[in-house]
């Protein structure tokens, strides 16, 4: 057991106490509610930044182990793709629980809600420090006890048959993942998480089984990552207040499946077993159809959250498309867009709060005019739009310039047809609230004015976490270079996964031609 | 350590049974005082059962002839990995339940009889663990029927007297058809001790009836589908702690049995069907429970019909008995971890109907809202109902799994997470109404320790979360069969 281990369980405890504390407050404690809640956010934060500074300065490791049973044990550890997403998850907590006190300002059953989130975020991190399988899918069914509550937090009958859906695809999907997890672990034991994989030493006549194996782990880690066709909660599960959904799509739930994938195909079965078993390529179909179903299906949705929700069943299948390619560089576009599209999808979500809150808008029609009464939203709805669609220099610009580039690498052009494909249906649903709020001259009426007469736009505290992250969306596109970069970043990790001592070369020589 | 090996040489097991009696004893002296006595009693069992355990683990397993006669006379103790685990469970959520009781009861009249019948059970179930030959057995299988069906009458009013009276005559009938396999051993062998049985047993006509007429004697007292209609009554009906303890601890009474006969007195018997058999019936119990908890209108019946549901799971023993060795501790590890968790949802159902003064599950949302505490309680123990990590029930879904899988018996791994999803279902239907908008309630007013017994008992099932490997130890520690 290495040292420093104390560190990551600080860092799952500062929003698991907090948590547990803020459902003993009264409603009407509004002050220590929010002092649990930002302390929790903005120490988790702080440790985790500590955490980084140890691991890539002072080249420290940590990690914790617990026994569960004989030869298996609960295992936190810090590698660098746990760290991104827990970076990811501690930066988007911080800005959503801001946003998320704007939010239900004065709507009931505030200390639940907060509790829960907190739990959910804890878990979430559980997920991103997990050191071995086992540890993931403790963390993975927490998430689906934590979030249930979120999503039927409204009480009303659509909630809670939302709820139940969820339950049955999430339920069915983590008994489908512990029938997986405890038949590899009787095949190849508990082992921690290894770039490159730990099953290459298993006979060659396990592979049907490894394969089945493997597609169990796919529709477990499938259902939350809204793979087609286990994708249908998601868009009922947008009648969660909009803090929960932008939170569910940016990084808790949808990722941790996305995760999940990223971590069996890299740290279990390696890329080079799952493309010797030939599991890669079905993979990877199924994710560009449900790219494609995606797209559809949001361009003619007319809810503005609809809208997002179908748009988000799409693009975290960029991430599964990214690591199926089986290829450095696809890896690269694949993890980089795990962190841009939670920052992309955020803002799009902190904006159409904005507009729902302020205005009473739900309906892309309803959107004309709207850049007129509220244009920084309005900005930051377009810079991550836009972003979404690809356009550079933003940050969905550079995962799908990865994509395509990984997909060239891994001999697979047609694949870049489906990202131009898709990215002009990303256009097609992105534009028309684009150009309805920048360019249509409302008349009458909003549907349901609040928050007006101030000098903002709308309550600051829904504002300034909306303008937070459109600059860091904006950032990550223009900076994409720096060394603090989730490119960088990510590119490190897939050195690491493919062992690959040229990979700086090959991609900076693609990038120049 | 050095007290330890003091401890080796103190005979503690007669004390798990003589505390408890002299507690009965004394509660019946002293009614006013019944429930202080009842109380350390409870203390008190509980540190002789820790100890018990801690020595067993040290030592390996601990048989004594009281008063210093050997068996065919004399009766003889037996604590070994199994019997000492089995008292612990028994010993915690016992405690539980007495704490429970304190508030539950308060202010009633005939709590005293409760006290009594309670000590009493506990006293007998002690008793059952430790008995080392298959007479004992019985006589105290007898006396946990008439304390359990004494228990279910003191509800009072015409429903709880006919559970309770449904409830003796399947016992009776379930105790008749032990005794004659008794008999049928006895007069093939000659001998009643488990081991001095288990080392005579071969294939041939008698110990093979014998082996069916205990067996489903004690299915019916352990409720297996579809001898199960007696139970969700009866456990329905009962006070809280009264439910608590048969659902937690009763039901276990008689797999213990079924796993000890067929530990040490049945190894050589083939099982004949007898496992597919009794796979099908606890695939059954599992649908069955579950559907039914999925219907029932009313909280505690949700909650009885969950017991239907997870005695299958005990019985998937059968299937694991012969193709996997170390099967059954997947199953007794189970039984521990529902037992607390059971225990635990049990008496937070009963402080939520204390409070609301009902248990109408539709009604019931303002309390679970105003009862911050016992809705968490339900809540987690309800998810180590489910299986869901970090609690008991999900290690204890992991060895049965895992148990499964490596005897390469995936239908029963099948059933296994197939009754985990139907259990989500109803755990889930369980904390609906305190998410339904409205105002929060606290109810009647109730004493605090209703409130903080189911909340810790709910802990303690994430405690077990993380004592696999120690129970599995204790378990290693248990007397084999066949003479062994």
């Amino acid at each position: 057991m290495a040292t420093g281990g104390y560190m990551l369980l600080l860092i799952l405890l500062s929003s698991l106490l907090p948590g547990v504390a803020i459902f003993f407050l009264r409603e009407q404690q509004f002050a220590l509610r929010t002092a649990l809640n930002l302390g929790g956010a903005t120490l988790k934060f702080l440790l985790i930044i500590a955490l980084l500074v140890g691991v890539y300065r002072d080249g420290k490791t940590y990690s914790l182990s617990v026994n569960l049973l004989p030869g298996i044990d609960l295992v936190l550890a810090a590698d660098a793709l746990s760290l991104l997403f827990a970076t990811l998850s501690a930066v988007l907590w911080l800005v959503t629980t801001i946003y998320a006190i704007g939010y239900l300002e004065d709507s009931p059953n505030r200390s639940r809600f907060f509790g829960f989130f907190s739990l959910c975020v804890s878990a979430t991190v559980g997920i991103a420090f997990s050191g071995n399988l086992i540890t993931l899918l403790i963390f993975y069914e927490i998430l689906t006890l934590a979030t249930w509550p979120l999503v039927v937090h409204r009480g009303t009958a659509e909630s809670f048959r939302a709820g139940r859906i969820y339950l049955a695809y999430t339920l069915l999907g983590g008994a489908v993942l512990l029938g997986a997890v405890v038949w590899l672990t009787l095949l190849a034991g508990s082992e921690p998480f290894t770039a490159g994989g730990y099953l290459h030493h298993l006979s060659a006549d396990q592979g049907p089984v490894l394969i089945m194996i493997f597609a169990m782990l796919m529709a477990g880690f499938g259902v939350k990552a809204a793979l087609l066709p286990l994708h249908s909660w998601l868009p009922r599960a947008m009648v969660a207040p909009a803090p929960v959904s932008a939170l569910l799509h940016a990084v808790a739930v949808v990722k941790a499946g996305a995760f999940g994938i990223v971590r069996v195909l890299n740290d279990v079965y390696g890329v080079e077993l799952a493309a010797d078993l030939g599991v890669t390529l079905p993979l990877l179909l199924l994710a560009i159809m449900t790219i494609v179903y995606g797209s559809v299906r949001a361009v003619f949705a007319d809810d503005l959250k609809q809208r997002l929700a179908f748009s988000t069943v799409s693009q975290v299948s960029y991430i599964i498309l990214g690591v199926a390619l089986a290829g450095p560089i696809g890896a690269v576009g694949g993890l980089v867009h795990l962190v841009h599209q939670g920052v992309m999808k955020i803002t799009l979500f902190f904006c159409a709060g904005n507009f729902a809150e302020t205005l009473g808008i739900h309906r892309v029609d309803e959107m004309r005019g709207v850049g007129r009464r509220m244009p920084w939203t309005m900005t930051a709805f377009t810079l991550a739009a836009l972003g979404m669609i690809g356009i550079p220099p933003l940050a969905g610009f550079i995962s799908k310039w990865y994509l395509g580039l990984g997909a060239l690498e891994a001999g697979l052009a047609w694949v870049t047809v489906v990202l131009v494909v898709s990215s002009l249906l990303n256009a097609l649903y992105f534009l028309p609230p684009i150009l309805r709020g920048w360019f249509s001259r409302r008349e009458g009426p909003w549907p349901d004015e609040r928050h007006g007469g101030g000098r903002l736009e709308t309550h600051w505290m829904l504002l300034l976490p909306t303008m937070a992250v459109a600059a860091m969306a904006l950032g990550m596109g223009l900076l994409a270079s720096l060394t603090i970069s989730p490119l960088y970043w990510v590119t490190f990790i897939v050195e690491f996964e493919y062992g690959y001592d040229h990979i700086w070369r090959a991609i900076f020589e693609w990038e120049t031609p | 350590m050095p007290w330890m090996d003091v401890m080796a040489d103190m005979a503690l097991a007669p004390w798990l049974v003589i505390l408890p009696l002299a507690g009965a004893l004394l509660a019946g002296l002293w009614p006013a005082a019944a429930r202080w006595w009842g109380l350390l009693t409870a203390l008190l069992t509980l540190v002789m059962a820790l100890l018990l355990a801690l020595q067993v683990h040290a030592h390996g397993p601990m048989i004594l002839d009281l008063g210093g006669w050997a068996p065919p006379l004399g009766i003889t103790l037996v604590a070994d990995g199994l019997a000492s685990l089995m008292l612990l469970m028994t010993a915690v959520v016992g405690l539980a339940i007495s704490l429970h009781a304190l508030g539950y009861l308060a202010g009633e009249g005939r709590g005293h009889w409760f006290w009594i019948l309670w000590l009493w059970l506990w006293a007998a179930m002690n008793a059952l663990y430790l008995s080392g030959d298959v007479f004992n057995l019985y006589v105290t299988l007898e006396l946990v029927v008439l304390a359990s069906v004494a228990l279910v009458a003191l509800a009072g009013g015409a429903a709880p007297l006919v559970a309770a009276m449904r409830y003796l005559l399947v016992s009776l009938l379930g105790s008749m058809a032990y005794l004659m396999g008794v008999a049928l051993l006895y007069g093939a062998y000659g001998v009643l001790g488990l081991q001095a049985l288990g080392a005579q047993v071969a294939l041939s006509a008698a110990p093979m009836l014998a082996a069916v007429l205990m067996t489903v004697g004690l299915l019916a007292k352990s409720a297996l589908f579809p001898l199960h209609v007696w139970l969700p009554p009866a456990h329905g009906s009962a006070p809280a702690p009264v439910s608590a303890a048969l659902s937690a601890l009763v039901v276990k009474v008689s797999f213990y049995l079924i796993l000890r006969l067929w530990l040490t007195v049945f190894p050589a018997l083939p099982l004949s069907g007898l496992d597919v058999l009794m796979g099908v019936l606890a695939a059954g119990a599992v649908l069955w429970g579950g559907l039914m908890a999925l219907r029932a209108p009313r909280l505690k019946q949700v909650v009885a019909y969950s017991t239907v549901a997870q005695v299958g799971y005990l019985f998937l023993l059968f299937p694991f008995l012969r193709a996997h060795p170390e099967g059954w501790k997947a199953v007794v590890f189970f039984a521990v971890a529902h037992g607390v968790a059971k225990a635990a949802v049990f008496l937070a159902a009963g402080t939520l109907q204390r409070a609301a003064g009902h248990d109408r599950l539709a009604d019931l949302g303002a309390v679970m809202r105003g009862r911050l505490k016992t809705s968490f309680a339900l809540g987690i123990a309800g998810a180590g109902l489910v299986g869901l990590p970090f609690t008991g029930g999900f290690i204890a879904k992991w060895l049965l799994v895992q148990t499964a899988l490596e005897a390469g018996l995936w239908i029963w791994a099948l059933v296994v997470l197939g009754g985990g999803l139907l259990a989500g279902a109803y755990v889930f239907r369980l904390l609906g109404p305190a998410f339904e908008p409205g105002p929060a309630d606290r109810g009647r007013p109730l004493p605090a320790v209703m409130e903080w017994v189911p909340l810790a008992l709910a802990l303690l099932t994430i405690g077990l979360g993380f004592a696999g490997t120690p129970a599995l130890s204790l378990l290693a520690r248990t007397l084999a069969g066949g003479g062994g």
